[in-house]
């Protein structure tokens, strides 16, 4: 269209060769070095020292990344960040939930006082309110704790010690250091992890972060785990010991997570994306004292609102579908239970059930719906009855036929299957690549199958269950 | 009299030891990534600490601090000029 | 009215993000680049009766491209020409952040350089001369903490009277080795031909003598660009009423 673009183009091509031609080697060293030279003699005479305080962070470095106790800090700080979430989400979440059921009597009275159809309130109340009353309750306390600590943690400076405490190991399994900082953010959000991903430059490590970042359970998942803990595993122990046994579960399948990810990361650096570790270097910037209430309300308006608007925005039709699945029937069964009769054998083999299958399969979506569509999935079998407290929820399982090994395998399957639906679209959106973002979906997948089957056949083996 | 000296990789120094940079045996994006943090010829360079799995190795140049791996520090030559 | 365009640059960890916060508020937009997945930040400030709008370009340690973001930030300030370049130093690493703003200025001559994080640099007993340093720099130098919400009125001001024109700047001048001296000297004036004055001739001679391909690229992509602009300027108008 213009005529002279080519012209200019091809001048600009020979200008670049001649400047190619002109000088014989890399120039770049002499720029950089004359650009330091410079910024050098400008601080010499702008800049000057006194005595200052000493440097803080070098002390704290030598404790933080320290030989005998880098690794004892980072895991109980991993730690103390669970304990402070699970024990500071229990009360707020239970308030919410004892709102959202205050308020769903008061509708369920409001649509019997001018005769709404029966339907119409299972769709609008159990279905859609009390779906998305569940993903609020359980979801926002912990999210509003854990999204400002991180952000606490980061803005100290802590986390790129983490990084430097953890490169070897990902160096020996093809990966970055980086990865345990995009990990971390995982625990909050799988999809909002993807995107921080670009913190690591060379695309292979960066694929690696990508593809096995679901192995970190996200907030979605957490509420799972820890019902399940608690209720088929620490429920001999009583207030702070539950806590903190529960925590201890917690942990015990974050750092089984973390060598799913090591294995994970070192079977494709050996083969899908083969390739030598690429260069690495890592700022560790001075600790400095966050300024606490602006990173909280920052932390809490853009994370943990954010991902709980997304959640509830997917958790309210899912929530409508479930309960239409659940109570439209064909004869004298509903559509869901055909679903889940199918899936049952399958479900079984990995010592689950057809519930619990069609529940994660529903919750594509979102994690944080699987246990709300089971619950619900339960429930429209038999008599429905009003969830209030958990003692109630573990007799429902019970009744369902439950032992230790389904709320692990459960466990295990919530923890290694594939990613969200939105985390599949960031796959997507940050690499670009339909085949990469499959495979961050079979991989999980296959892990989790075969986990489970293997739990579900070595238990039967032993007779255990 | 100054005596031509051999020249040592910065991943030899123990911690404490300040290092002079003489040289980069690095190419391409590495090296001007090193360039661009301060790792250029005639910059002084402390050896800070180990990683607690003894790799990479943190290092102040420039003021500020920065972890190298071995792959990357064992290419850069130098002489070290005392300390610890 | 007239909206002005304040652009951000710095090392990562200067609390260059601090600082857009702090002038910005929760009055924020964030995406990516277009085509790129680097996260583009920008928000509205007033002062003094005079919109500005902040993009906080990706922290960096350079200007030469050896990332995406480095590149993104470059284009930036070198194509879209803000109407001033914020260079975010920090205080207590003087000497590697000034690396950075040596290279923006060559870029453009609309440029204050803030030294954030002054604070940290008193406790640490490094003292400044930001007047001196604003001498020898030819641009404003401002000293602030983010993070204490001290000399942002200062900064503010400063950015009113330097878009005003009531500051004229003479940006430092890096001389390189006169080997290279001498080949910028013979390409500035040929790249002057051909591209005008719209961009700092001085500089793109210098990246073209650094082998700089993607340079080549996008400075064809904008030429070609702009000549599409005026031809389709009728066109545009004519959508848009």
């Amino acid at each position: 269209m213009n005529s002279e673009t080519p012209l200019i183009r091809k001048s600009l091509e020979s200008l670049i060769n001649e400047g190619k031609s002109t000088i014989k080697t890399d120039i770049r060293d002499d720029i950089v070095s004359s650009i330091y030279a410079a910024s050098k003699s400008l601080c010499k005479e702008a800049v000057s020292y006194q005595k200052g305080k000493a440097n803080r962070s070098d002390a704290l470095d030598a404790i933080f990344t320290s030989r005998i106790l880098g690794f004892p800090i980072m895991l109980l700080m991993l730690g103390v960040v669970f304990y402070i979430t699970i024990a500071g989400a229990n009360v707020p979440s239970s308030m919410i939930a004892e709102g959202f059921g205050w308020a769903e009597g008061k509708l369920t009275a409001g649509f019997q006082a001018i005769h709404a159809p029966e339907w119409l309130h299972g769709i609008l109340i159990l279905g859609l309110f009390r779906g998305t009353g569940w993903v609020i309750s359980v979801m926002l306390p912990p999210m509003a704790i854990f999204f400002p600590i991180f952000a606490l943690l980061e803005n100290y400076g802590y986390l790129p010690r983490v990084a430097f405490n953890m490169d070897r190991l990902f160096k020996r399994t093809g990966g970055h250091g980086k990865q345990s900082l995009t990990m971390a953010m995982g625990f909050g959000c799988n999809a909002a992890a993807i995107m921080s991903t670009r913190i690591i430059e060379s695309p292979r490590e960066r694929m690696l972060a990508i593809l096995t970042n679901n192995f970190v359970p996200c907030n979605g998942r957490w509420p799972t785990l820890i019902l399940l803990a608690s209720l088929f595993m620490t429920a001999g122990f009583a207030g702070a010991a539950g806590t903190l046994a529960t925590a201890g579960i917690l942990m015990g399948f974050v750092l089984f997570g973390i060598v799913v990810t090591l294995t994970v990361s070192w079977v494709l650096s050996k083969t899908a994306l083969k390739g030598v570790p690429s260069h690495y270097t890592l700022e560790l910037p001075p600790f400095r004292r966050p300024k606490i209430i602006n990173t909280i309300v920052r932390a809490s308006i853009d994370k943990a609102w954010n991902v709980l608007k997304r959640a509830v925005i997917v958790a309210a039709p899912a929530s409508i579908i479930t309960w239409i699945l659940a109570n439209v029937f064909i004869g004298d069964t509903s559509i869901l239970m055909y679903f889940i009769n199918f899936l049952d054998p399958f479900g079984k083999a990995l010592g689950m059930d057809g519930f619990i299958m069609a529940a994660f399969i529903l919750g594509l979506p979102a994690n944080e719906i699987v246990v709300p569509i089971l619950i619900m999935a339960y429930l429209s079998q038999g008599a429905m009855l009003e969830i209030e407290d958990l003692g109630k929820l573990k007799q429902v399982f019970i009744d369902h036929g439950w032992t230790w090994l389904t709320a692990l395998n459960m466990m295990l399957f919530s923890l290694l299957h594939y990613p969200c639906g939105t985390t599949l679209f960031n796959i997507y959106k940050e690499t670009k690549s339909k085949k990469w973002t499959f495979m961050s979906f079979a991989i999980p997948t296959v892990i989790a199958i075969g986990v489970t089957f293997l739990t579900a056949t070595v238990a039967r083996l032993f007779g255990w269950v | 009299m100054h005596l031509s000296k051999v020249l040592k990789p910065l991943s030899d120094c123990s911690t404490g030891e300040l290092f002079v940079i003489q040289e980069l045996k690095l190419e391409g994006v590495m090296r001007r990534r090193l360039l661009d943090l301060g790792f250029v010829k005639g910059a002084e360079v402390s050896v800070l600490q180990r990683s607690p799995l003894g790799d990479p190795t943190a290092f102040r140049v420039s003021d500020t601090t920065v972890a190298l791996r071995h792959e990357e520090s064992s290419k850069i030559l130098g002489e070290v000029l005392g300390g610890a | 009215m007239n909206v002005k365009k304040i652009a951000l640059a710095g090392n990562p960890n200067t609390g260059k993000s601090t600082l857009f916060n702090t002038l910005t508020g929760l009055k924020q937009h964030t995406g990516n680049w277009p085509g790129k997945t680097v996260v583009h930040a920008e928000g509205n400030v007033q002062y003094q009766g005079q919109e500005y709008l902040l993009i906080d370009l990706p922290g960096t340690y350079s200007l030469f491209s050896n990332s995406t973001d480095e590149e993104v930030a470059r284009d930036y300030i070198v194509f879209e020409q803000p109407d001033a370049t914020l260079v975010v130093v920090d205080g207590t690493s003087m000497e590697r952040n000034l690396n950075l703003a040596l290279q923006v200025l060559e870029m453009t001559d609309k440029v204050i350089i803030c030294i954030n994080l002054i604070d940290e640099a008193e406790k640490k007993g490094i003292v400044i001369d930001e007047g001196k340093l604003s001498s020898k720099l030819g641009v404003p130098v401002v000293k602030i903490s983010a993070r204490n919400k001290q000399g942002i009125d200062t900064l503010l001001d400063t950015i009113a009277r330097l878009l005003r024109g009531d500051i004229q700047t003479k940006p430092y001048r890096m001389t390189y080795q006169p080997e290279i001296e001498e080949q910028i000297k013979k390409l500035e004036s040929r790249v002057r031909e051909l591209i005008g004055h719209d961009y700092p001739s001085r500089w793109m001679a210098l990246r073209l003598l650094d082998g700089d391909d993607a340079l080549l690229k996008k400075l064809h992509e904008q030429i070609q660009m702009k000549g599409r602009e005026v031809k389709s300027y009728e066109f545009g108008n004519a959508i848009n009423s």
